[in-house]
């Protein structure tokens, strides 16, 4: 309880529960009237409709939205997929001549930038998308119209990146994006990438906000933290990963595109810029993201292994803190992907140390797993072979890492085909094999029709030979000196026989891959539907209906342990009655339960949005603000953009924290909820807080690259260079400081009942914002970022903290407009408390940006 | 006894045809697994224990998820399979990759310290590989090819000029990157004689394929004279074709991008040429370095180098790419 009251402290306006909590066994087991438990079911069943016909893609449920995820990442890797087929076939005697060296550039830098933004990450993020919600019984994700966004958002950014390629005009200078290779571009390629990537970045940090929400705030009352399935905890780790690992990659497309669109020296060694800047900035998010990648398929593997083994994970507290674990060694080993840059040894030896260190965690996860096969009476099934390749084929991997980790044998291996077989074994091992096993395990959660066995069985096998003789001979080829990256390679240098294997093998995998693919699409029209739980899994994503319905789970259960399927007989039939909570919708919308983030205790019903078209119109808006400076169209893109904040402004205003009907609710079995919450108790507050977390990594990543300037660089800032204006800066500071006085008085005033002086406050408050953007504006005026990365670096921070006073304004403006027509009052204060959140970062990052456009010249010339 | 004796010699027989198989597939003029240098020999040892220890893991590893899955899928005792986790969770790597470690960072070259003496500045260019060997009497300049003495660690200083290279020669060592604007450096030993095959690693644009270049390791004294008659001007042409060759050399403005030495030709561009005709390779590791290869590259420089900037001489007519490539190949 302690925990409880630390982390959810109650808001002084919000009502706490009324009756009884936790239920009693006797409650549980009094049956339901047959009656009223039909005709709730049939109230549910209308709020969660699916709408038919055209307007079905206007839906934003997670069962639908987490299904076009999945299949449009799939149908990227396919496409990224037939990339590599022609790579393999080019490559398959020297001097071929099959396609040209300017196309093969651009075929391995899709490949591998295709492979890694658009299907690795996001189908992490759309299965989860998909499963979560079942996996803690939740009707839904928090934010359904977020999803639906980010959804359209890489759709419409991944067809944009991955189309180029039929223009000719694809990125060509690696996935990496090295400058100045990348930066000298003439091509409008490397922009696309860039703006293109970034998009789809800001959609991918919006799922992981959503998903993190979803496991800490939507589970079933009871589920405490220690028994949430693994998965849960994986997509917490995960989520928290991409927090930090994405914003600096953000920052340093900001940085680059700066420098292709306006001329700003930030790589530029000329001008006293850096190419190890973006490779540093490029890598801190790069190795986090290989296991960014790795561990959602280590979660499938968890819920997978106990279901064969039939009995529970041996080692949960284990597995979750080497998952934990490994997220935090992930972010200290981007190093080791610059071992041949010429860093001192002394790097070197701490970065290989640190690289071989994350083997630890690792390999508790995998032994936990056997661990938990020999304690359970095995029954295998067609998912655990694909998991049993996987394990084979990533532990083959997983010791070329070890190998690779050793800074005088990276000198060697470096850049050469033995990290082409090295990456691909610990990418397919750790990621291919087990997505398909987890395909293949919850098809019958999703389409309710299991795949067929005999053609999973023909496809695990065409692509576990195929694989193995496609990578494995390249271990060989990389040592025998071929490098990576090259577009064609001359004969007798003993290279020949193995990348005519490699391509034959490459052929095998594409057979697998059709076969796999056919049975995916086909599957639905040749079975039946499966029995409600085929595998016997103890989780709740089984207690799911067969045929599906849209509700998700009927009622709500009350949960006391990790696998209640198997502890409780009872569970699936009380659920199906609508014995537990929110079994019913009296006004027939949708809600689910919002729960406590430690013990998950009851906290409030949470509306949950349903099908709508805005989302749709909100990210063909952002797409055009990405897209359109691609070609260097700057005001059609700032009309996008500014269209863009006025749809999402519109979304938000219309249906979320709306002032409720009635402040309390029955939710069944004697518990009345609050229909409302505001502050650390809301879902919506939580998402604001993550979200700034990921915002002050990116500007962190900037204030880093200051001060890598200066340590690497003896003359910077160089003498007689302009330095900004004290004065202003100082001004600048002042302002946004009484502007997050004015908005925290907002707050206070506003719940002590005086919404007046809230108004007035809000509104100076937006003023002094304003004028702090200008103030900061005018302090760089002086300097010219085109002549040095020093003018440049300051003119960037400046743009990214006048870009997030002026978006300070607007929300101390939205909630000026909430107060005055009635969205927003001192009862139902959220927006109000969401800004003010906003404000504490925002102020903590001006005061910092001041300091260092003010002192920072001061103190180091 | 002599059963076991038989069935060990028979073991060694297969063993060693094994050993010779997997020798011949590792050879190579550009392979890291056929070392001819210190560096490259220490690395190639340090990866057959590598290999042998991860083969062993790897299939105790599987054999052990083989055996709980498939031979014997009864219940196991709990204290097994918690020992099971720290054993080959924590304790068996952190032994393993310890002394892994250990060994590992104890090889660690110093690539800052000085060599033996001998000093070669290589600067990366699109698609190719500038040369200085410092000498007291100055630099003496070349392209696209590397000498060096058998038994003496050299001091490779690199750098480049537009975008980043890599400077890697498998048969002596471990690979170092080039940045335009930062210097780094690499030292080497060649401990035999022989003609070797280096390549740029990092990807640096449409030709990245094809900027490699040739390393020789000659004996001392061969070196020493070899250098003498590289810091040499070049002669003058020998015979007819040569200097027709000549003749053409200017009319077409080489000269305005190649630097020949003790000519009127003084550009900088491009590769130095002065003694062109006696390296083992052109266009940086593109083509031999055949009479008949001269002319092929001369007229067909962006069949052969896509996005070179050297542009094709292909209206130039047979007979007097022909005497191009006489003037060229006697620049010995």
């Amino acid at each position: 309880m302690s925990d409880t009251s630390r982390f959810d402290g109650p808001s002084s306006a919000d009502p706490e529960l009324e009756g009884i909590y936790p239920p009693t066994a006797e409650m549980i087991a009094e049956p339901m009237d047959p009656e009223l438990s039909r005709a709730q079911a049939e109230r549910l069943s209308r709020a969660w409709a699916t709408p038919t016909g055209w307007r079905y893609w206007s839906s934003v449920n997670n069962t639908e939205v987490g299904v076009w995820y999945t299949l449009t990442a799939f149908c990227f890797m396919l496409l990224a997929g037939l990339m590599a087929l022609l790579i393999r076939l080019q490559l398959a005697v020297p001097q071929n001549d099959l396609v040209s060296a300017d196309l093969f550039n651009q075929l391995f830098t899709m490949h591998g930038s295709a492979m890694m933004f658009l299907f690795a990450v996001p189908i992490f993020e759309s299965v989860s998308i998909l499963i979560l919600p079942s996996l803690v019984g939740a009707r839904d994700m928090p934010f359904p119209r977020l999803s639906a966004f980010g959804y359209w958002c890489f759709l419409i950014g991944g067809i944009f990146v991955i189309g180029s390629i039929f223009f000719n005009v694809a990125p060509k200078a690696g996935w990496f994006m090295y400058p100045p290779l990348a930066t000298e571009d003439p091509g409008p390629g490397s922009d696309i990438w860039l703006l293109g990537l970034s998009f789809i970045e800001v959609a991918s940090i919006a799922a992981a906000v959503e998903l993190i929400v979803g496991a800490l705030k939507c589970r079933p009352p009871g589920m405490r933290v220690n028994i949430m399935p693994l998965y849960a905890w994986y997509v917490l780790v995960v989520g928290g990963m991409i927090l930090f690992a994405f914003p600096p990659l953000i920052a340093g497309d900001l940085l680059f595109e700066l420098e292709r669109s306006f001329d700003w020296p930030f790589f530029d060694p000329t001008r006293g810029g850096d190419p190890l800047l973006w490779q540093h900035l490029f890598w801190i998010f790069g190795h986090p993201e290989v296991y960014i990648i790795f561990l959602p398929s280590i979660a499938i593997a968890a819920m997978i292994v106990p279901t064969v083994a039939q009995r529970p994970i041996v080692g949960y507290s284990w597995i979750v803190l080497s998952a934990v674990g490994t997220g935090f060694i992930s972010f200290g080993l981007w190093v080791h992907h610059m071992f041949t840059t010429g860093l001192p040894n002394i790097s070197l030896g701490f970065f290989s140390a640190a690289s071989e260190a994350v083997v630890i965690p690792t390999g508790i996860q995998l032994f936990a797993f056997v661990a938990t096969l020999m304690v359970g009476r095995v029954k295998l099934n067609l998912p655990m072979l694909w998991i049993a390749g996987g394990l084979a084929i990533f532990t083959a991997g997983g010791l070329t890492g070890v190998m690779l980790a050793i800074a005088p044998f990276d000198f060697q291996a470096h850049d050469t085909y033995f990290v082409v077989a090295h990456l691909h074994y610990t990418l397919f091992g750790g990621m291919v094999f087990p997505i398909i096993a987890g395909v293949y395990y919850y098809m019958p959660l999703i389409s309710k029709k299991l795949m067929s066995k005999r053609l999973g069985r023909w496809s695990f096998w065409l692509i576990f030979s195929g694989f193995n003789i496609t990578f494995l001979p390249m271990h060989l080829s990389g040592l025998l000196g071929m490098p990576r990256r090259v577009f064609t390679y001359p004969g007798g240098l003993g290279w020949d026989i193995w990348n005519l294997v490699s391509t034959c093998g490459a052929f095998v995998i594409a057979a697998g891959f059709a076969i796999f693919m056919f049975d995916l699409l086909t599957h639905g029209r040749r079975s039946a539907l499966t029995p409600r739980n085929p595998w016997g899994g103890g989780t709740l994503e089984w207690t799911h209906d067969v045929p599906e319905a849209n509700w998700g789970v009927r009622s709500i259960p009350y949960i006391t342990s990790r696998y209640p399927l198997w502890d409780d007989p009872n569970l699936v039939e009380r659920m199906d009655a609508g014995r537990y909570y929110l079994g019913d919708s009296a006004e027939e919308t949708r809600e689910t339960i919002v729960t406590s983030v430690i013990d998950a205790r009851p906290l409030y019903i949470q509306p949950i949005t349903g099908p709508t078209w805005i989302t749709l119109v909100a990210a063909a808006f952002t797409g055009g603000a990405f897209i359109f400076p691609t070609f260097h169209m700057y005001w059609p893109a700032g009309i996008c953009g500014v269209l863009a904040i006025c749809t999402i402004i519109t979304w938000l205003w219309r249906d979320t924290a709306r002032p409720p009907k009635t402040h309390m609710a029955d939710v069944g079995l004697g518990l009345r909820l609050p229909t409302y919450a505001s502050g650390s108790r809301s879902a919506g507050w939580w998402a604001m807080w993550i979200t700034m977390l990921a915002d002050s990594t990116a500007f962190a990543s900037l204030i880093f690259s200051v001060f890598y300037y200066w340590t690497a660089h003896p003359d910077f800032p160089p003498a007689g260079s302009a330095h900004p204006e004290l004065m202003l800066v100082a001004l600048a500071g002042i302002c946004v400081a009484l502007a997050w006085g004015a908005t925290f008085g907002a707050r206070e005033v506003n719940t002590h009942g005086r919404p007046g002086l809230a108004r007035a406050l809000l509104g100076g408050g937006a003023l002094l914002s304003l004028a702090a953007a200008s103030f900061m504006t005018l302090s760089v005026t002086d300097l010219s970022p085109k002549t040095h990365a020093y003018p440049a670096i300051l003119s960037a921070i400046t743009i990214w903290m006048g870009v997030h006073s002026a978006l300070g304004a607007l929300m101390q403006l939205y909630c000026l407009a909430g107060s005055t027509f009635g969205k927003l009052t001192p009862r139902y204060d959220a927006d109000l408390r969401n800004v003010t959140l906003y404000w504490h970062f925002h102020a903590l990052a001006a005061l910092i940006a001041a300091a260092t456009l003010g002192l920072v010249p001061l103190m180091l010339t | 006894m002599t059963a076991r004796r038989w069935k060990s010699k028979a073991g060694t027989r297969a063993g060693a045809s094994c050993a010779l198989l997997l020798l011949a597939a590792c050879s190579g003029r550009q392979s890291a697994l056929d070392p001819a240098g210190e560096d490259a020999e220490t690395l190639a040892l340090m990866f057959t224990v590598m290999v042998t220890a991860a083969a062993i893991l790897w299939l105790c590893l599987n054999g052990l998820f083989f055996y709980v899955t498939r031979v014997s899928p009864r219940r196991m005792s709990r204290k097994l399979a918690n020992g099971l986790v720290i054993g080959g969770g924590i304790l068996m790597p952190l032994v393993l990759i310890g002394a892994l470690l250990a060994w590992g960072l104890s090889i660690l070259p110093d690539h800052d310290q000085p060599g033996d003496g001998l000093v070669i500045r290589v600067q990366g260019e699109q698609w190719w590989w500038r040369v200085a060997y410092e000498t007291p009497e100055g630099d003496v300049i070349s392209a696209n090819e590397i000498r060096m003495p058998v038994g003496e660690r050299v001091s490779f200083v690199l750098d480049s000029h537009r975008v980043i290279h890599s400077f890697w020669i498998p048969s002596l060592g471990g690979k170092m990157d080039m940045f335009p604007g930062r210097q780094t450096n690499l030292s080497l030993r060649a401990d035999e004689a022989g003609i070797y095959r280096g390549q740029c690693a990092e990807f640096c644009g449409a030709s990245h394929a094809w900027m490699a270049f040739e390393v020789e390791a000659m004996e001392p004294d061969a070196f020493d004279a070899w250098l003498a008659a590289e810091a040499a001007p070049a002669g003058p042409p020998d015979g007819g074709a040569e200097a027709i060759g000549r003749q053409i050399f200017a009319r077409e403005g080489c000269g305005g991008c190649h630097e020949i030495r003790g000519t009127e030709f003084q550009g900088q561009v491009g590769p130095d040429l002065t003694h062109v005709g006696s390296r083992h390779s052109l266009g940086a590791g593109r083509l031999g370095a055949r009479l008949e290869d001269f002319s092929t590259w001369i007229a067909h420089t962006d069949d052969l180098k896509p996005g070179v900037e050297m542009p094709p001489f292909d209206h130039l007519p047979q007979e007097e790419l022909t005497a191009l490539a006489a003037y060229l190949k006697g620049l010995q």
